[in-house]
């Protein structure tokens, strides 16, 4: 019951931080430097998002068939490939990497 | 079908699909770590944030306390408030929908909208991805957490390699110009260098505290009456943003060395 507890705990705390968020009155976000930050933060954070989730495994640096995936991705970027392809490259270069024995 | 055209949509689909299939694993995990099926329910439909709900499990299963899971999950969750702020501006839901906009408001569904230009496929984008996470995720958690084991690993589909080639596919067509490139690799590497050295989830925090950063540090508005010649574009920071940065000599020689001041230009 114990585990009940922490696990709601943890779900009230999730939405709250979300619905924060939503407190911040949208017009403090449109000022020409908060434009600004507003694109350099998703250049970072898409970035950041990129590299944590093809080179870490919880606070190891690795080197596995996920960086297969993100190579296959780029090389579909650049023939101008669909999204869903790209993430189709992705999945299949991981998973023909590890079907091969790496990673 | 016409909505189908829309690319926000498209890619708010796609998204959908990859994403929601890796609920699997969260499913088959968080059994294994020994949840039972309607705590590790309680955490896709309530929690519904996939590495807070992966921070949690993996305290739990790590013999860790309650406390602890919680403490994890919480600070993963950090970054879903400043995309709470980021879609508030963006997206802009009104009066009950920033209710369930809040709830939705996860990396795929920020980064499926930031991905637009235009309003509209913003916020089309925006609930695609998350109202069809949410759906499939919590789907396939369920089918994760019954038969996880029968279904295999995950990864062995890939599944891991598709997250990276989406947040891959979002990020390039915002890297047009030296400068959005530069950003990327510095926050890259910001992040690569932190992974060892703090929590899960908060390398990603660093990146977006250099990101902003960057930001802040950047910003020069542009003097008044001299802006056609400097920057001919309409909005100063849209993608060509790099060449507005590229100018310094235009700026001296013109003496925008002045303190910083709002222009009249913003029209935002």
């Amino acid at each position: 019951m114990s585990l009940w507890f922490w696990i709601l705990a943890a779900c009230v705390i999730s939405y709250a931080t979300k619905f924060a968020g939503y407190l911040v009155p949208a017009k403090w976000m449109k000022n020409e430097r908060m434009s600004r930050i507003a694109a350099t933060l998703t250049i970072g954070l898409l970035a950041s998002l990129t590299v944590v989730n093809a080179f870490s495994s919880g606070q190891q640096l690795t080197l596995d068939a996920r960086v297969g995936a993100l190579l296959a991705a780029a090389a579909a970027l650049l023939l101008r490939a669909p999204f869903l392809v790209v993430v189709i490259a992705g999945a299949a270069a991981a998973a023909l990497l590890r079907l091969a024995g790496w990673g | 079908m016409k909505i189908l055209q829309s690319p926000a949509v498209k890619v708010g689909l796609s998204i959908s699909i990859a994403t929601g299939l890796y609920g699997i694993s969260f499913g088959a995990l968080s059994v294994a770590s020994g949840l039972d099926l309607w705590q590790t329910m309680a955490l896709s439909l309530l929690l519904f944030s996939g590495g807070s709900q992966f921070a949690f499990i993996g305290v739990v299963s790590g013999g860790g306390t309650g406390l602890a899971a919680m403490s994890a999950s919480a600070l993963l969750g950090i970054r879903n408030g400043i995309y709470g702020m980021q879609m508030n501006a963006l997206v802009g839901p009104r009066g009950w929908r920033k209710l369930p906009a809040a709830h939705v408001t996860i990396d795929e569904s920020t980064a499926t909208a930031s991905g637009q230009v235009d309003p509209l496929e913003q916020r089309r984008g925006f609930w695609t991805a998350g109202v069809g996470i949410f759906l499939l995720w919590n789907v396939f958690t369920a089918v994760g957490a019954l038969a996880g084991n029968a279904l295999g690993d995950p990864k062995a589909w890939g599944l891991d390699g598709a997250a990276v080639a989406a947040f891959l596919a979002l990020l390039w067509p915002r890297l047009k110009g030296k400068e959005p490139v530069a950003i990327a690799v510095v926050c890259a590497l910001a992040t690569l260098l932190a992974v060892p050295f703090v929590p899960t989830g908060v390398p990603i925090l660093v990146a977006a505290a250099v990101a902003a950063a960057i930001g802040w540090f950047t910003h020069k508005p542009v003097p008044e009456g001299l802006a056609p010649d400097i920057e001919p574009y309409p909005e100063p920071y849209s993608e060509h943003d790099g060449a507005h940065m590229q100018l310094p000599d235009a700026d001296t020689r013109r003496g925008a060395d002045r303190p910083d001041r709002p222009t009249e230009r913003g029209g935002a």
